[in-house]
């Protein structure tokens, strides 16, 4: 991407390490023979073509992803990786654990997307007919779903995937595009209240491409400053510093913006608990696991790599926005009374423990953060796979008061149920111990000792939710009419067994991932 | 004399003149304008600056943003419309179902 109007009379094909990207393309490549089989494939055999489909692929970019960090010679003998794809594209260790990451709790979620025993599927048979209509009566009886969320769902992991690799702002900006338009679609197909699921993909759309304008603004910005997207060509014009500060400090400023509203932080907050609510529960857990991983590990790489001169101007800025995270996310949690919304919200405060482990600007803030979110995304994701599994003749029973007894009805899930909140709430012997226990140790390395004192006060306050939710649980009376849990198959039960068996295991034994995330986070990320 | 500082400073007024409509306007067909006119505003801006650089880098960016508002396009009216065939209205005010 080093253009100049110099004319060039022979054109040289740029060197492109295929292999490097291989688990990005595979993901890509499933994602359009999805479009194939949704054209051509019959209705009979679509499901099954795509759910294999999806989850080769998937599992096959992890094995690439694995193969490529444990074999390849640009990471062998403790070598960092490299750039590639002329510059645009950077393959490091951070990177792969990252994708690895997403790649296996996308498949996690698949499993969520592809159940259908207790229902044909969680999706609208027919996303254009109106709520209420014959037409769309016509559809419910004739047994149709919309099988397109497969793809979708590719096409959105393989920008996810991308994301946090983008070694260039413009190429960011497409990943960042490329895996929220396919999210905004699939928020507004579930089968059960639609109209909500209208409302938090309109509202998720507008928000986002709102924030998405922030962002390719500051992108703007910045390319005025440097002359050049790269990354690595933004933080040489820091280092020197001749050109106006005034478009550095801008494009900073509004990057900042698109990126902390992707993760959802306070005051770019006010999507995550709506989207999470309207959206279909698996989408909704693919959102709360990979795309806050995703937006994550771009977030990282922006501010160490380009960035990674400024500390100094963009840690005041992040201390108050993390502060606010923490606190705003914890406290309305208390309020909630819906478990999805109150399963947003705890992801509000969880970017917030997150943010300080980015503050801590050091190898420990990133290897803690990372083992973090691989903790919270199986715990999140198992959380939303049970939420799927307690339902009434309306659809499932989201409103907090119909969990009541729940432990009595069915003491198995809702001791899952309850194994999952206190994850979130980073009781020891739990994932989210673990995790919380690196990433703070991390900041109080990097100098902010006062964000941990905020950070276990916000977590103190965000137990108190978790444990009315056990107590309403297993200490109340069901209610007569009260919601059933159905048996799921095997799908779910895979996804919340997974997700279940992973938060205990990194509580008790945290240390072989967490030394993976070490030896992935010590030479932060390629220029 | 115009030289690409004016430009910038259009394309600034713009991007302004978009976010606060974003945050005034009521109908979503209108927002979501206001938002094209915000990643316009920015392609000025990268075209100003690549004259100003003497490269190409950002007139090439122009045209990815293009494409990309295009998809945006595409996805966002099917979903607005999707909203107003169920409720005859495309104010965001009347999407109001979810609260707290």
């Amino acid at each position: 991407m080093t253009g100049s109007l110099a004319s060039a009379s022979t054109i040289a094909a740029p060197a492109f390490e295929w292999g490097l990207l291989s688990p990005v393309l595979l993901v890509f490549a499933a994602a359009i023979a999805g479009v194939l089989v949704e054209a051509f494939a019959p209705r009979t055999l679509r499901r099954s073509l795509h759910i294999a489909l999806s989850l080769g692929g998937l599992a096959g970019a992890f094995i690439l992803a694995v193969w490529l960090g444990a074999t390849n010679s640009h990471f062998a003998g403790g070598r960092p990786g490299t750039v590639i794809a002329v510059g645009t594209v950077g393959v490091d260790r951070p990177t792969l654990f990252i994708q690895a990451t997403i790649l296996v709790l996308a498949f996690v979620s698949v499993l969520l997307i592809a159940e259908s025993s207790h229902e044909v599927t969680s999706f609208t048979p027919q996303a254009a007919a109106v709520p209420g209509s014959a037409e769309e009566r016509e559809g419910l009886l004739a047994g149709l779903s919309h099988t397109e969320v497969y793809p979708l769902t590719l096409f959105a992991v393989g920008g996810m995937l991308l994301f946090p690799a983008a070694n260039d702002l413009l190429t960011m900006f497409i990943a960042l595009e490329v895996l929220s338009l396919p999210l905004y679609l699939m928020c507004g197909l579930a089968r059960r209240r639609r109209l909500l699921s209208q409302e938090a993909a309109m509202k998720y759309f507008l928000l986002g491409a709102f924030s998405s304008a922030f962002f390719l603004f500051g992108v703007a910005m910045l390319y005025g400053y440097a002359g050049s997207v790269q990354l690595a060509a933004i933080a040489t014009a820091a280092q020197s510093g001749t050109a106006s500060a005034t478009l550095l400090y801008a494009g900073i400023a509004l990057l900042g913006i698109g990126l902390l509203f992707k993760v959802g932080a306070v005051p770019f907050q006010a999507w995550k608990p709506d989207v999470y609510q309207g959206a279909p529960t698996p989408i909704t857990a693919l959102m709360a696991s990979c795309t806050l991983v995703s937006a994550f590990g771009a977030l990282f790489r922006v501010f160490y790599v380009a960035f990674g001169q400024l500390t100094w101007d963009w840690r005041p800025a992040l201390w108050v926005v993390a502060i606010l995270t923490m606190l705003v996310g914890s406290v309305i949690a208390i309020t909630q009374r819906d478990v999805k919304r109150l399963l947003a919200y705890s992801s509000i405060a969880q970017a917030g423990y997150i943010l300080t482990g980015l503050i801590a600007a050091n190898t420990a803030g990133l290897s803690g953060s990372m083992f973090y979110l691989a903790a919270y995304g199986f715990a999140t994701v198992g959380a939303f796979a049970i939420v799927t599994l307690v339902r009434d003749p309306a659809g499932e029973a989201n409103h907090l008061s119909s969990w009541a007894g729940l432990g009595k009805r069915s003491p198995l899930v809702a001791g899952l149920f309850a194994l999952f909140l206190i994850a979130f709430a980073g009781i020891p012997l739990t994932s989210g111990f673990s995790g919380k226990f690196a990433v703070f140790r991390a900041a109080i390395e990097g100098g902010a000792l006062p964000l941990v004192v905020v950070g276990v006060l916000s977590s103190a306050i965000l137990a108190f939710p978790y444990v009315r939710v056990i107590v309403l649980m297993f200490f109340s009376e069901p209610a007569p009419e009260g919601p059933v849990v159905v048996k799921p198959s095997a799908y779910t039960g895979v996804a919340v067994a997974l997700g279940a068996a992973v938060t205990v295991v990194l509580g008790i034994i945290p240390q072989p991932l967490l030394s993976l995330a070490n030896h992935a986070a010590t030479q932060l990320f390629v220029r | 004399m115009v030289s690409p500082a004016h430009f910038i400073a259009l394309s600034v007024i713009l991007f302004v003149i978009g976010a606060v409509g974003v945050l005034v306007r009521r109908n979503a067909i209108v927002v979501f304008m206001c938002v094209e006119l915000m990643l316009n505003a920015a392609n000025l801006a990268f075209v100003a600056f690549a004259r100003m650089h003497n490269g190409l880098d950002g007139q090439l960016i122009a045209f990815f943003v293009m494409v990309v508002a295009a998809a945006e396009v595409v996805v966002g009216l099917a979903i607005l419309t999707s909203i107003f065939r169920a409720r005859r209205s495309a104010s965001v005010d009347d999407a109001n179902l979810m609260k707290y």
